[in-house]
């Protein structure tokens, strides 16, 4: 499997531009804009079948073409690198090690739709990121890859580093915008799309940090070699961070379409102390949690996750042995969502917290008759009651968690305590 | 003495300001400066924003109290935040606060008498294939045990 995203993380210096223009870096820029006009550009990543890698795995040429060309308005890219979802931690490796990719890849989109002003908003607690993607800024300003009239070409382009200041909901691209306007951090309501009416109202296109550090690579060696990996739905290589129950975990590129199973085993080395798997979420807190029986046959991918009843989301892979009490997962899960809700809308933010609650209560010895009902028609009504997808994201898995293991959830009420672990 | 900004912080806060296209978009880099130069966001450093960024009070409070990492009171010198979602909760987590908790003699949310160290468990840092951890200020600490969370925690003077 060719490395895409990972090409250049482990070469010396590899966060300095000297070690990244050695290695090509910044040629897929020059290319672009010398030599590419934005249309083309677009029906380029289009052709690449690049899609989302932040979780909604949205077709990123398409994004690109509802951002209107004749708007008097100026226009935005945001690359998001607010990751936080718990599990995830590849978006945290690029910025750290490959800082400019990140760089190269923003400019690049921020000239598919004609944009001069382009932001980089990372999440608050990435101190030792953001000082990297800084100095990174830096280089790439004194090289002229940023700034007025880059390689002569006549196109200007500025990129502000902003930090966020604590708050899950800024990953989600229109509380982001909330967030960057100078606000709570508080999505919008779509219609109409950020495409259109994003930030300060203006056309405005948020991509994921790993997105962003596709693009050189697909401009440079061609939309049809990034098509030719991967599957018919899902194209190219994607990142997936394992953690948990696991030999060795850590960030793995892999093509898409690659058996589960087998990274898991293989790649990932299995789980450890010679315990057996119990369950897996596939793509991030947010994502249903999979028994270690229903892995046969999953392939890496948006359509395989989707037909197995979870998704893909964000990559974030966490392990979980047969040590593992799956009501405390959950309730792990339900308190974050509670803890991360950010109160706009009524069935979120008192749901999350009364799912958490009863969760908290089973896994206590606490738990009475109806408990899991009462959690599962909790779930029913946000889902799909909510702004934001967030709502979703914290319905999905407390209902999987029950549903996929309902008899440890009944005999921790029945018995009025743990029967699994003693962790 | 009402709050201001020192003469350098000024020159820092004018050129963030100069930078975004609407002023208003300079709010947290804006709270950060103040954060960083009164210690915290109490009433007046939040009332002395407001009337810099020419916005009401009331709504630097609502950006204040929304995100974790702008304090509306005084925090030590180290905050020490250990993480508590689910990948660091299988690695062990809980012990790890258990250790800080019985080293320090101080509960979740407080600080240490001396003013060295307040402790808070907060959610997923991004840092899950290296759990349990913890972020100290702007520091991460990977791989934490038992053992050497104390060892790290006394190297913080």
């Amino acid at each position: 499997m060719e490395k895409i995203l990972l090409r250049n993380v482990d070469a010396p210096d590899s966060h300095t531009i000297g070690a990244y223009r050695s290695r090509g870096g910044y040629r897929a820029l020059e290319k672009v804009v010398r030599e590419m006009s934005p249309e083309r550009l677009i029906d380029e990543i289009k052709a690449s079948g690049l899609r989302g890698r932040g979780g909604a795995g949205f077709p990123t040429g398409m994004k690109w073409g509802f951002v209107p060309k004749d708007s008097p308005k100026p226009k935005y890219v945001v690359c998001n690198a607010d990751e936080s979802e718990p599990g995830t931690f590849k978006d945290r490796l690029l910025i750290e090690k490959d800082p400019h990719s990140i760089i190269e890849g923003t400019i690049i989109a921020a000239y598919a739709i004609r944009s001069h002003t382009a932001f980089i908003y990372i999440r608050g607690e990435l101190s030792f990121g953001a000082k990297v993607l800084g100095r990174a800024i830096e280089e790439a300003v004194a090289a002229g890859y940023l700034g007025k009239n880059i390689f002569g070409a006549g196109y200007d382009i500025d990129l502000i580093l902003h930090r966020g200041a604590g708050a899950y909901i800024c990953g989600e691209e229109t509380g982001l915008l909330s967030s960057l306007e100078g606000g709570k951090g508080w999505p919008k309501v779509k219609p109409p799309f950020p495409a259109t009416h994003g930030l300060f109202g203006c056309p405005t296109v948020v991509n994921n940090v790993e997105t962003l550090a596709s693009l050189p690579w697909i401009v440079e060696r061609g939309a049809a070699r990034y098509a030719a990996i991967g599957t018919e739905k899902s194209k190219g290589t994607k990142l997936f961070s394992v953690s948990g129950h696991i030999r060795k975990p850590g960030v793995y590129e892999v093509d898409m379409g690659y058996p589960f199973k087998k990274f898991l085993e293989e790649d990932c080395g299995g789980v450890p102390n010679g315990k057996k798997l119990k369950g897996v979420i596939p793509g991030g807190a947010s994502m249903p949690v999979l028994r270690a029986d229903e892995l046969d046959g999953v392939t890496m991918d948006y359509e395989s996750f989707q037909a197995a009843g979870t998704l893909l989301g964000s990559g974030g892979v966490i392990v979980m042995d047969e040590s593992t009490c799956m009501v405390r997962s959950a309730w792990n899960i339900s308190r974050f969502f509670a803890h991360e809700s950010c109160g706009q809308c009524s069935p979120c933010r008192e749901g999350c917290h009364w799912m958490e609650k009863i969760f908290r209560r089973v896994e206590r010895g606490e738990g009475k008759a109806g408990d899991l009902e009462l959690i599962l028609s909790v779930s029913g009504n946000i889902m799909g009651n909510t702004i934001c997808p967030f709502g979703d994201a914290a319905a999905m898995p407390a209902a999987a968690f029950i549903k996929k293991f309902r008899p440890e959830f009944d005999a921790h009420i029945a018995q009025k305590k743990c029967t699994v672990s003693a962790s | 003495m009402a709050l201001e900004f020192s003469p350098e912080t000024h020159k820092k806060f004018d050129a963030i300001v100069g930078r975004y296209p609407k002023k208003e978009a300079a709010m947290l880099p804006v709270l950060y400066l103040a954060q960083e130069e009164f210690g915290y966001l109490g009433p007046e450093a939040i009332e002395y924003v407001a009337a810099i960024m020419d916005v009401p009070v009331a709504r630097v409070y609502g950006v204040v109290t929304f995100y974790t990492m702008l304090n509306m009171k005084p925090i030590g010198r180290h905050h020490t935040q250990v993480c508590r979602t689910l990948p660091c909760a299988l690695a062990g987590a809980e012990r790890i606060t258990a250790a800080i908790k019985a080293k320090l003699g101080i509960e979740l949310g407080e600080t240490t008498a001396d003013g060295r160290f307040t402790l808070s468990e907060v959610e997923c840092l991004a840092s899950c294939g290296t759990a349990p951890m913890m972020q100290v200020n702007d520091d991460y600490y990977e791989n934490l045990s038992e053992q050497n969370v104390g060892e790290i925690l006394d190297r913080l003077k």
